[in-house]
């Protein structure tokens, strides 16, 4: 059974990575504009991420 | 009434300056593909100085960010209009969005919650499953549970702990103090039971819990925060702009909640009221359909007091502010409103009765189990777990679930036929709704004036009063150029206030206008018809009256087939109400009533044990709205109104109420099935409990089951 040791940690570890992508994806605006993001996959210029300044303005007023 | 399709505002009013930058928030109508969003900001990114365009679909919200002269606000809405968006500017919310950021606190505390009620698992099914598990590897794994979920209580469960503090303060319990107590008390008994080494532990119990509920409570705030942000979505498409006259006689558009009392405005012919105000020089005429459901409008000379939500018809007007925007609609209206507001928050829902029943029988459920078992001479520690396990067991997980499932499901479908629902109860209050009232003059009726006699007239006098009509912003002459559609409007026209159009075509005087003006012997109402007069010919009449909206005798015909006796409620004139009522069909009426007498006609109603429904749009319905047991308003009426109500009809579509009407009665059906199962579940559960047959595994599984089959049970409402 020695080898929980190891095993244990693990598995919580990547639950909490999981959780903790979760939370950083929320936090960063991910789900603002869920019907545009499905949509700006199709579209064929190279659509740049938000940027920090995007970022600022999207906290301003929802988050 | 036509205030959803162009606000009017002056853009350049709500351009913000920041950092250097200039920003402005649009809301952009039309959009809905990825051709749209490339279109949309490409064509923004071609302004110089374009450093941000970037659209939210899902809220239509186009942000912009430029450096340069803030006058360029005005190019790009017209270029979004000419590549076929229109676009009306928005005041972002003012202070952080309460309702939206609720849900994110609940939607983090159930992250946590989904992570601890999958992880402890790991650890909880070796124990149910391992019988030859050496002792200390056991203890170990009641450690770690202990780990993961007792930091995940404490954050998770602040909700419910909190709400149920706030209601135990008030000498109160709510559906959240058996929550909070069972899954208190489950950790303290699986502390307890981990510390002196023996028995179970309840540490899943307890994260799993957590996680049902909290869907359930994400669920209903998320309904929430949505109709909220499409009701700030309509509201923010009446922004409003106000043109101010400084002391050297400039001109400035400013947004109207910037205006301050004893501000000189500016009042175009056609434009709206945006606070109220006194005049100091024009006369004109107003309509004050949306303010007093009055269809005939109102005269204006220097002196007289005119509201915010009118508008102007004829001539400009100079006017000094009396109010700021906030205190303008008329005080008495804001005050009623809200008192409406508050004898309506003491509806008492039904998860709230639930609650009531629930728990006291619980509770005295646990204390007889304890007991009982004392009696039977067990230990005190066997009967104090049972206990225990009775109130984890109906720890009302179906139950909280129960309520918002259903009406997230039936709210999502009235959705998508363009209804909005303001809040949970909205839909309960609708399915008791036993009578209706409704308004006339914008509900029932377009609130337009419509020509009627269209057959009398010549289509050549016709296409030349048109001509005539296609250049003025009057309601009669709007009339006529809408019935005629697109064409050719006569040159050099002049406007006579309080007479009518003149202009010169093809070498002849051509006059439409009051029978005053035109010194013909007036056969009927003045406000009602205006004629033609070319060169010396005979006058030709033309006759208007306010039309219903199609299918409107359908729709109080099917509410009345539903079981809910119509009435209709109106401000306008006794002659004008009753020939419409006719029309409809309605033998119950009154007329010529001001908003303090619709709500005693509702309070009649009340008192005669009636829950009514009052559909309803104007400033003057807006009281009654709030103070009816339930109220639906229409996309088209004024802000207050769409604010007061606990249904918004997108598309004035009057066959929605009946539609909104039915669901909200399938919804309670369900949500009293779903009652009828956790009270099921319950009765198969705790005298398991009772009689100390519970073990962790059976909590878990038949948690888990109930609160499936009520989320199931919601679902069929879909369909």
């Amino acid at each position: 059974m020695d080898v929980l040791i190891y095993l244990i940690p693990i598995a919580l570890g990547m639950g909490l990575l999981g959780l903790g992508a979760f939370l950083w994806s929320l936090k960063s605006g991910q789900y603002e504009d869920l019907d545009g993001a499905a949509q700006r996959i199709l579209m064929e210029d190279d659509d740049r991420p938000l940027t920090d300044a995007d970022r600022a303005e999207t906290s301003d007023t929802s988050d | 009434m036509a205030s959803i399709t162009a606000s009017g505002a002056d853009p350049e009013a709500f351009v913000r300056t920041r950092n250097g930058h200039q920003e402005m928030d649009l809301l952009v109508s039309g959009a809905h593909c990825a051709v749209c969003i490339s279109r949309i900001e490409t064509a923004m990114r071609e302004f110089s100085g374009v450093s941000n365009a970037r659209l939210n679909l899902s809220t239509g919200r186009l942000s912009l960010s430029w450096t340069g002269a803030s006058s360029q606000a005005h190019d790009m809405v017209r270029r979004l209009g000419e590549i076929g968006y229109p676009a009306t500017p928005f005041e972002p919310e003012t202070g952080a969005d309460a309702g939206s950021q609720e849900e994110k606190r609940l939607l983090r505390a159930m992250a946590v919650a989904a992570f601890a009620s999958a992880n402890v698992m790991m650890f909880s099914i070796p124990v149910w499953a391992g019988a030859d598990m050496d002792e200390q590897t056991r203890q170990w794994f009641h450690w770690l549970s202990a780990l993961i979920v007792l930091p995940t209580v404490a954050y998770s469960g602040r909700p419910f702990f909190t709400s149920a503090w706030a209601a135990l303060k008030t000498r109160h319990v709510n559906m959240d103090v058996p929550i909070s107590l069972g899954v208190l008390l489950a950790c303290g008994l699986s502390i307890y039971e981990m510390l002196v080494g023996s028995g179970h532990t309840y540490f899943d119990a307890a994260a799993m819990l957590l996680f049902f509920l909290l869907i359930g409570r994400w669920l209903d705030s998320r309904l929430r925060a949505k109709a909220g942000a499409a009701a700030r979505r309509l509201a923010a498409m009446q922004a409003a702009s106000a043109n101010r006259l400084d002391a050297t006689g400039q001109v400035k558009s400013i947004p109207a909640r910037e205006v301050q009392p004893g501000d000189l405005l500016l009042i175009a012919a056609g434009e709206k009221v945006p606070v109220d105000a006194e005049i100091e020089s024009g006369n004109s005429q107003l309509d004050a359909a949306l303010v007093t459901g009055e269809t005939r409008p109102v005269e204006a000379k220097p002196g007289t007091q005119i509201f915010s939500g009118m508008v102007n018809l004829e001539a400009p007007l100079r006017v000094r502010a009396t109010a700021k925007r906030d205190d303008s609609l008329l005080a008495e209206i804001t005050r009623l409103v809200e008192a409406g507001e508050q004898s309506r928050s003491r509806y008492v829902k039904l998860a709230d009765h639930a609650a009531r029943v629930y728990v006291p029988v619980v509770h005295s459920l646990a204390a007889l189990t304890l007991v009982g078992w004392l009696l039977a001479g067990a230990e005190p520690r066997i009967a104090i777990i049972n206990a225990i396990a009775v109130l984890i067991i109906t720890c009302p997980c179906a139950l909280g679930l129960a309520v918002p499932a259903v009406q997230v499901v039936a709210s999502g479908r009235l959705y998508k036929s363009g209804v909005l629902v303001k809040s949970g109860d909205a839909l309960e209050r609708l399915a008791e709704a036993d009578a209706a009232a409704f308004d006339k003059t914008g509900t029932l009726t377009i609130g337009k004036p419509q020509l009627t006699n269209r057959a009398a007239i010549a289509d050549e006098d016709f296409e030349l009063a048109a001509t005539l009509a296609r250049t003025s912003h009057h309601p009669l002459s709007r009339a006529i150029a809408d019935l005629a559609g697109m064409g050719t409007a006569a040159h050099q026209v002049s406007e006579i206030p309080g007479g009518g159009l003149q202009a010169e075509i093809d070498g002849e005087d051509v006059r439409l206008g009051s029978a005053r003006w035109l010194g013909v012997d007036a056969r009927g109402d003045a406000a009602s018809e205006v004629w033609l007069q070319r060169g010396d010919n005979a006058p030709v009449r033309f006759v208007f009256a306010d039309q219903e909206r199609p299918g409107a005798a359908e729709a109080v015909a099917d509410v009345e087939a539903l079981g809910l006796p119509a009435q209709m409620l109106s401000g306008d004139r006794r002659e004008a109400v009753d020939a419409m009522a006719r029309r409809l069909g309605m033998t119950d009426w009154s007329a010529e009533l001001k908003p303090a007498e619709k709500i005693s006609a509702l309070e009649a109603a009340k008192t005669d044990g009636r829950h009514v429904l009052m559909v309803g749009d104007g400033l003057n319905d807006a009281p009654a709205l709030a103070s009816a047991h339930v109220s639906m308003s229409l996309a088209s009426a004024t802000d207050i109104s769409q604010a007061a109500a606990d249904f918004v009809i997108q598309r004035d579509r009057l066959d929605a109420i009946r539609e909104t009407i039915e669901i909200a009665r399938k919804a309670r059906r369900r949500v009293l099935e779903n009652f009828g199962l956790a009270a099921l579940y319950n009765m198969i559960a705790v005298p398991l409990a009772v009689f100390g047959f519970v073990t962790p595994l059976v909590a878990a599984i038949a948690m888990s089951a109930s609160s499936l089959l009520v989320t199931l049970n919601a679902l069929r409402l879909a369909r």
